[in-house]
């Protein structure tokens, strides 16, 4: 029996609430937010699972609930063996999960990331601030909702926006997204291009 | 004899077009635009903006390969204050952005810009929430670079350019009309 499913199996006993999740490659499981510590401390202490290699926001989009899920990905240094913890968090508004830098320092800014990119609070983490994004941004870009060109918002500097009369603004998409298609064309000599080449700057998009 | 100046001596007329010293001495005359112009334009000093992989090809070009000192560029500065010229390589985030234009304002008068890349240009790709469209909404850019990144040798050009467009300034002649 691999050691991951091993230790799910035990987790299951341990922490309630615990169920499998549907995965297809790595033994998977859901964690409750309420058990997401312990659980995280008995897989690392009772199983060997030593390692922290990734923590990802996810965004179901809106409408859907739980709308924001924390994915982490465990590994086992002495087994060679993964395991994926997943963590909904409860409340879709404001969404917040236990912090896990006790455990791992390494979590600290993958914590920020996440908080920075889906605006998940980490309780407990000890400098929760965005990473990525400047300090004061009003906005978590990675949430659905949130649009790829992004929105006309205030540079940090006043300074500098004072003398260059200059904002963070939404990037031109004009006939973006801007991609080399699998297929369509040729990959070897063709690059990214608008997918749709009908509407330009001067020509406005049709129907719009 | 010249009937003017009592102690000149005679003098046969110039064939030659070039300076010679051993005629005019050691006097050159020329316009204080074309001298001082001459100065700054061979002894530019580069300010190495590297903000993403056009940054490596920044240093190829400093390399011996293609070695950006044939054209007296090669001496990169990382302090503001000593550079003439800021190669503003890679992408500009808008969260970098204001450093970028603080680095600008440190820089001394004269200064020029060079906007290496496709995303120093115009945002290039990264038509995105994070990314300045286009380093010139900040800075007065001099020469714009095409390529992701440029061959070396398009930044070489645009130095050269860039030289060109310098001799071409009223560097002296404006104080007087300003």
């Amino acid at each position: 029996m691999p050691k991951a499913l091993d230790a799910i199996a035990a987790l299951k006993g341990a922490i309630a609430g615990v169920a499998d999740r549907p995965s297809l490659d790595q033994p998977a499981v859901n964690v409750p937010a309420a058990g997401l510590v312990a659980a995280m401390a008995f897989l690392r202490d009772q199983h060997g699972f030593d390692m922290l290699v990734d923590v990802a926001g996810v965004d179901w989009s809106q409408g859907v609930s739980p709308r924001f899920t924390v994915v982490y990905h465990l590994l086992s240094t002495t087994d060679h063996d993964y395991v994926r913890v997943a963590a909904d968090c409860r409340d879709d508004a404001s969404p917040e999960l236990p912090s896990v830098t006790s455990l791992w320092h390494g979590a600290n800014w993958h914590e920020r990331e996440a908080f920075d990119m889906f605006g998940i609070r980490f309780t407990g983490h000890p400098d929760l601030r965005r990473i990525l994004m400047w300090d004061g941004y009003p906005h978590h870009p990675l949430r659905k909702d949130f649009p790829l060109s992004g929105v006309d918002t205030d540079l940090p500097d006043r300074e500098v926006v004072a003398e260059t009369r200059t904002n963070a603004i939404a990037a031109p998409m004009v006939g973006g997204p801007f991609v080399a298609s699998q297929g369509e064309i040729n990959m070897t000599d063709a690059e990214p291009r608008a997918k749709d080449e009908s509407w330009n700057e001067r020509r406005p998009k049709p129907g719009a | 004899m010249c009937g003017f100046c009592p102690n000149s001596t005679t003098v046969s007329a110039n064939s030659e077009l070039t300076y010679d010293s051993k005629i005019e001495g050691d006097v050159i005359v020329t316009r204080a635009d074309a001298v001082i112009n001459w100065i700054r334009s061979n002894s530019m000093w580069p300010m190495p903006m590297g903000l993403a992989c056009c940054a490596i090809e920044l240093m190829a070009v400093a390399a011996s390969r293609f070695d950006i000192a044939r054209f007296g560029a090669e001496v990169m500065r990382f302090s503001p204050k000593q550079a003439d010229c800021m190669i503003v390589s890679g992408t500009v985030t808008y969260k970098m952005s204001s450093a970028v234009r603080r680095i600008y304002d440190q820089m001394a008068e004269p200064k020029w810009v060079i906007a290496m890349g496709a995303c120093a240009s115009t945002g290039g790709m990264y038509r995105s929430y994070a990314v300045l469209q286009g380093v010139d909404r900040i800075l007065p850019v001099d020469v714009y670079v095409s390529g992701c990144p440029p061959r070396p040798e398009a930044l070489l050009d645009a130095v050269i350019k860039l030289q060109e467009k310098v001799k071409r300034e009223r560097s002296f002649s404006k104080l007087n009309t300003a």
